[in-house]
C-alpha cells in the first residue's frame, strides 16, 4: 500500500505534440481516484506514465517515497487491468493469475494460496483450468482483476476496464469493483470516459481536458461546484445548461456574468418565473421527462416529473444558489 | 454462399472451360500417366511395356541411391526451413521494435523474394567458388579449406544457404504481420507481471506466434522440397557423389536425362503423395487458425 | 514503448543492419564482378569495389550475348522472359477470375466437381509430373513456342481461390441491385465485379509476374531452340563451361539483368506486393 504523488507531470512526444501537461496531485494511501475526460484528453497516457508503459518527459511520479520515473513497470509494485483484459490466451486462468508471481520467484505454495484466495473473492474458482477464450466477457473481466489482486500490489491501475462489457454487466461490475476496493483498501487509479462511472466509483475525480487538469475533487464537489464550463458540461446527465447571461436578463445576478449555468433539475415550472421557454421537443423517460426548448435563442433543457402539464411555452424559475457563473472568455468559474 | 445467383446453366461451363481444359490436359492427364507409368516397365528399346505391379516402387525402396536421396531431401528441407525461419524471426522481432525505421528496413529486406531460385544459386555458387569466390578466401584465413566441388558437406551447406537466403524475405513478412497482430497490451501486461524482454518473448510472443510459425513451417518445407530444383540444377546438379541429389532433382534426372521412365514415374507418385499430405495439413490449419 | 533500454534498441539495429548486409551481399558481389574485365579474375579473388567495365559488359551482353555458350543475346532472352511472364500473369488472372465468377455466382450440376478439379492442381506442381507433361506438350507440337512456355502454367487454384474469396465478401445486395436494374450476368461481371476487383488483380499481377519471370524447370524442358531461351533458364548455360573458367564478369552481368525486372517490381510496388503475397495465402 502506498500513496502516489504526481509532481508537475507532463509528456511531450518526440514530434513535439503535447499529450499531458503540468499535472500535480497527491493520492492518499487507499484512495480511489478516477481520471475522467473525453477521448484524447490524455487520461490513458497519464495512467500509462504511472504504470511505466509510457516514458515521462517532465516532472516526476512517486510511489510511496520512491521516484519511479526510470523504474521498470515490473518494479513499480503496481498491477494493471487493461481495457481488452490482455489475458494470455495460451495459458489457463490459473496460469494467468500465477504468471506475475512466478516471475517474481514466489514459492509454489504461496502462489497456490494466493490464486485460490483471489479465485474465491472473485468467484472464478470453477474456471481456473479453462483457457480465457472459453470464458464470457464478465468472467474474463474478473480474471483480469484477479491477476491484479494476487500480486497484492501497492496500487491498482484500471484502464477503462468496463468499456468492453454490455450496459447491464457494466453496472454490476462497477459495483463489484467498488466493493472490492473498499475491502482491500488498495490505492487505485481508474481511467474512464464515462462520467457516471466516474461519479459512482471515485473518492476523488480528476477531470482532464486537452492534457490539462480542469478540476480535482470529490464527486459531489465537482458536481456542485464545477470549476469551468467544460467540467459543468461534462459531469452530470443530462448536461448542465450553459446560457449567455444576456439570454436570461431577469435572473438574479445574471447582469455581471458572461455565462450562466443551470442544471436541468434545478429549473422549475413557475407561472411567475423570469425565464420564458419555447418548447421544441419532449423525451419521455418514464419516471421523468426531458423537455428541450430555447429562450431568447439559447438552448435549454429541463427535467420534469411525468405528471407535469406541458404547454408550448413554459415559464421557469431557479433558486439563486443553483446558479453557476462562468467567465465568457476563459470558461472559468466566477466566485 | 450467395443468396442471389444467376440462373444460366450453360454460361458457367463456358466460363470454366479454359481453366478446366488446361487443368485436364496439363495436370490431370499427365498425373494419370505418371501413375499408370509407375506400374509399367519398358523394355530396353522403349517399344513394349509390361505391367509389373509394385515392382518399380519396391525397386526404389531397395535402391541405396533413392534412400540416400530421401535422406538428403530430409536434411536439406529441415536445414533450409530452420535457417530461413530462424533468421527471418530474428529480423522480424528486431523490426517490430522499430517505429520510424521499420519501413526502410522492410524494403531493404524483402526484395530477395523476387530473385529467381536459379539466379540465387548462381550468385552463391560464384561467392563460394573455390578459385575466384570471396567466401573461400575469407574461410581460408580462419583455416577452413572450402571446396563444394569435392566436399559433400560443403556442397550441402552451399545449396542450403542459397535456398534459405531467398526464402528469408517471405518468412520475414509473415512473421512481421504475425507480430503486429499480437496486441501491445499483451506484452505490457507481461512487463507489469515482471517478465523481462527475453522471458516475454519465450512466454508470450512466441506461443502467440505459433499459428504463423506453423503455417510457415509447411510453406517452407514445400518450398525446399519442390521449388529448389533450380537452385540444385544451377549449382551442384545433385553432386558431388549424390550429396545434394534431392528427390525432385532425381525425378528429373532419372526420367529426363536417364530415360528410366518406370522408376521416374514411381518417384513422381511418391512425391505426389507427399505434396497431397502437406496440402491437407496446410488446409486443416487454415480452418483452425482462428484459435486465438 | 515498454522500456527505454537503449541497449536493446541498439542490438535490434545491429541485427537488422547485419541482416540487410547478408541479404545484399551476393547481389553486391555480383554487381561488382559485372563491372570488371575478364583478366581481373585471374589474380584469384574478386575485387570488392566496382571496376570500369560496367557499360562495356552490359552493352555486350544485351547486344550480342555469350555466343560460345550457345545462348542468344541477353536482350533477346529478356524479351522472351517478358513475354512468358506477362502471358502467365495475365492468363492466370483472366481464366481464374472467370472460373471464380462461375463458381460463386451460379449453381449448376457438378459444380463441386469442377471446384475440386481446380483445387487438385495445387497438389500437382510441375516437378512431380515432369516427363508425362513434357510428352503432352511435345505431342501438341508446343515445344519451342511462347504458347508452350506459358499455357501449361496458367491454370491456377490459388488465383481462383483468391477471386472466389473476394467475390464472397462482396455484398449480396450488389447482384440484387444489378438484377433489378436489368443487368445480365456478363454485364454484372464487366460493370461491377471487374472494377471492384481492380486492386486485387493488381496485387495478384505483381506476384504472378515474379512467378512467371522466375520459371526455370519448365522453360528448360520445353525450349531446345535458343530462340526461345528465357534469361533465368539461359543463365545456367552460360555458367556451364566444359573446359576453362566461365566468363564470370559476363555471367554476373546477366544475373543482375535477370534480377532487375522482378526486384524493381517488388521495390516500387511494395504495397501491392505485400497485399498479393498475404492474400494468396489466405
Amino acid at each position: 500500500m502506498a500513496s502516489i504523488t504526481l509532481d508537475n507531470l507532463g509528456k511531450v512526444y518526440p514530434g513535439g505534440t503535447r499529450a499531458v501537461g503540468d499535472v500535480n496531485m497527491q493520492i492518499a494511501d487507499g484512495e480511489f481516484i478516477v481520471l475522467v475526460g473525453p477521448s484524447g484528453c490524455g487520461k490513458s497516457t497519464l495512467l500509462r506514465m504511472v504504470a511505466g508503459l509510457e516514458s515521462i518527459t517532465e516532472g516526476e511520479v512517486r510511489i510511496g517515497d520512491r521516484v519511479v520515473n526510470k523504474v521498470e513497470p515490473a518494479d513499480r509494485d503496481i498491477a494493471m487491468v487493461f481495457q481488452n483484459y490482455a489475458l494470455y490466451p495460451h495459458m489457463s486462468v490459473r496460469q494467468n493469475l500465477a504468471y506475475g508471481l512466478k516471475n517474481r520467484g514466489t514459492s509454489k505454495a504461496e502462489i497456490t494460496r494466493r490464486v485460490d484466495e483471489a479465485a474465491e473473492i472473485l468467484q472464478i474458482g470453477q474456471f481456473l483450468d479453462r483457457k480465457p477464450r472459453a470464458l464470457s466477457g464478465g468472467q474474463r473481466q474478473r480474471v483480469a482483476m484477479g491477476r491484479a489482486i494476487v500480486r497484492e500490489p501497492a496500487a491498482f491501475l484500471f484502464d477503462e476496464p468496463l468499456s468492453n462489457l454490455d450496459a447491464k454487466l457494466r453496472v454490476a461490475m462497477r459495483l463489484e469493483i467498488k466493493e472490492l476496493q473498499r475491502r482491500l483498501r488498495t490505492t487505485s487509479l481508474y481511467v474512464t470516459h464515462d462520467q457516471l462511472e466516474a461519479m459512482t466509483l471515485a473518492d476523488r475525480l480528476v477531470v482532464l481536458n486537452g492534457g490539462q487538469v480542469e478540476q480535482i475533487g470529490t464527486p459531489l464537489e465537482v458536481y456542485r461546484n464545477p470549476a469551468s464550463t467544460f467540467v459543468a458540461g461534462f459531469i452530470g446527465s443530462p448536461a448542465m445548461n450553459l446560457i449567455p447571461s444576456r439570454a436570461v436578463p431577469h435572473l438574479p445576478g445574471s447582469a455581471h456574468a458572461g455565462i450562466i449555468g443551470i442544471r436541468p433539475e434545478d429549473l422549475a415550472v413557475d407561472p411567475d418565473g423570469p425565464i420564458e421557454m419555447q418548447v421544441r421537443a419532449v423525451e419521455e423517460l418514464g419516471a421523468q421527462r426531458l423537455v428541450h426548448g430555447h429562450t431568447n435563442g439559447a438552448d435549454l433543457t429541463i427535467t420534469l416529473g411525468s405528471h407535469a402539464d406541458l404547454h408550448d411555452t413554459l415559464r421557469l424559475s431557479a433558486q439563486r444558489e443553483a446558479l453557476h457563473r462562468f467567465d465568457e472568455k476563459t470558461g472559468k468559474r466566477l466566485a | 454462399m450467395k443468396r442471389t445467383i444467376f440462373s444460366n446453366q450453360l454460361l458457367p461451363w463456358l466460363l470454366l472451360a479454359p481453366q478446366l481444359a488446361i487443368t485436364f490436359i496439363f495436370f490431370l492427364w499427365p498425373a494419370g500417366q505418371a501413375i499408370k507409368q509407375s506400374f509399367l516397365r519398358e523394355d530396353a528399346f522403349g517399344i513394349n511395356s509390361s505391367f509389373v505391379g509394385l515392382a518399380n516402387f519396391t525397386a526404389l525402396l531397395d535402391s541405396p541411391e533413392y534412400l540416400n536421396s530421401l535422406k538428403v531431401t530430409a536434411v536439406f528441407a529441415i536445414s533450409v526451413t530452420v535457417v530461413s525461419m530462424g533468421v527471418a524471426l530474428l529480423l522480424a522481432v528486431a523490426v517490430d521494435r522499430m517505429l520510424k525505421s521499420s519501413r526502410t528496413y522492410t524494403t531493404l529486406l524483402v526484395w530477395p523474394y523476387a530473385v529467381a531460385p536459379a539466379v540465387a544459386g548462381i550468385l552463391w555458387w560464384f561467392i563460394f567458388n573455390p578459385t575466384v569466390g570471396v567466401m573461400p578466401y575469407v574461410l581460408e584465413v580462419i583455416g577452413y579449406d572450402w571446396n563444394h566441388i569435392s566436399s559433400k558437406t560443403d556442397a550441402m551447406i552451399l545449396v542450403v544457404i542459397a535456398s534459405a537466403w531467398k526464402q528469408i524475405s517471405y518468412n520475414f513478412l509473415f512473421f512481421v504481420a504475425g507480430l503486429q497482430a499480437i496486441p501491445a497490451s499483451m506484452r505490457e501486461a507481461a512487463a507489469i507481471d515482471g517478465a523481462g524482454p527475453v522471458r516475454r518473448f519465450f512466454d508470450i510472443t512466441f506461443p502467440l506466434l505459433s499459428p504463423t510459425t506453423f503455417f510457415l513451417l509447411v510453406v517452407n518445407i514445400v518450398y525446399s522440397m519442390f521449388e529448389t530444383f533450380a537452385v540444385i540444377d544451377a549449382t551442384t546438379e545433385g553432386g558431388p557423389a549424390q550429396a545434394t541429389n534431392i528427390m525432385v532433382y532425381k525425378v528429373y534426372f532419372d526420367g529426363f536425362i536417364g530415360q528410366n521412365l518406370g522408376s521416374s514415374a514411381a518417384q513422381s507418385v511418391i512425391l505426389m503423395l507427399i505434396v497431397i499430405s502437406l496440402t491437407v495439413i496446410q488446409f486443416r490449419w487454415v480452418e483452425k487458425k482462428v484459435e486465438y | 514503448m515498454i522500456e527505454n533500454r537503449p541497449g536493446l534498441s541498439a542490438l535490434a539495429h545491429l541485427v537488422l543492419i547485419l541482416g540487410v548486409v547478408v541479404v545484399a551481399l551476393p547481389v553486391w558481389v555480383a554487381f561488382v564482378a559485372s563491372t570488371h574485365g575478364p583478366t581481373d579474375f585471374m589474380s584469384g579473388t574478386v575485387p570488392m569495389w566496382p571496376g570500369p567495365h560496367l557499360v562495356e559488359n552490359y552493352a555486350k551482353m544485351l547486344d550480342t550475348g555469350l555466343s560460345t555458350s550457345g545462348t542468344p543475346p541477353v536482350g533477346w532472352m529478356m524479351f522472351n522472359s517478358l513475354v512468358m511472364a506477362l502471358s502467365i500473369a495475365l492468363g492466370k488472372i483472366a481464366i481464374s477470375i472467370l472460373s471464380a465468377f462461375a463458381i460463386v455466382y451460379f449453381r449448376f450440376p457438378l459444380r463441386g466437381l469442377a471446384f475440386w478439379c481446380i483445387f487438385v492442381t495445387l497438389m500437382l506442381p510441375v516437378e512431380v509430373r515432369i516427363v508425362p507433361t513434357f510428352q503432352v506438350v511435345a505431342g501438341l507440337g508446343l515445344l519451342n513456342s511462347y504458347a508452350g512456355l506459358s499455357i501449361p502454367l496458367i491454370a491456377s487454384a490459388t488465383a481462383t481461390f483468391l477471386f472466389r474469396q473476394v467475390f464472397l465478401t462482396m455484398p449480396d445486395e450488389l447482384v440484387e441491385a444489378a438484377r433489378i436494374d436489368g443487368a445480365g450476368p456478363m454485364k454484372f461481371f464487366r460493370d461491377i465485379l471487374l472494377p471492384l476487383s481492380r486492386t486485387n488483380m493488381a496485387a495478384l499481377f505483381v506476384i504472378l509476374f515474379i512467378y512467371g519471370w522466375n520459371q526455370y524447370l519448365w522453360p528448360l524442358l520445353v525450349t531446345t531452340s535458343s530462340d526461345y531461351y528465357t534469361i533465368v533458364a539461359g543463365i545456367k548455360r552460360m555458367a556451364d563451361v566444359v573446359d576453362g573458367l566461365p566468363q564470370w564478369h559476363l555471367v554476373m552481368a546477366t544475373a543482375v539483368l535477370a534480377m532487375l525486372p522482378p526486384v524493381a517490381v517488388v521495390i516500387f510496388m511494395q504495397k501491392l506486393f505485400v497485399k498479393g503475397l498475404v492474400e494468396t495465402e489466405k
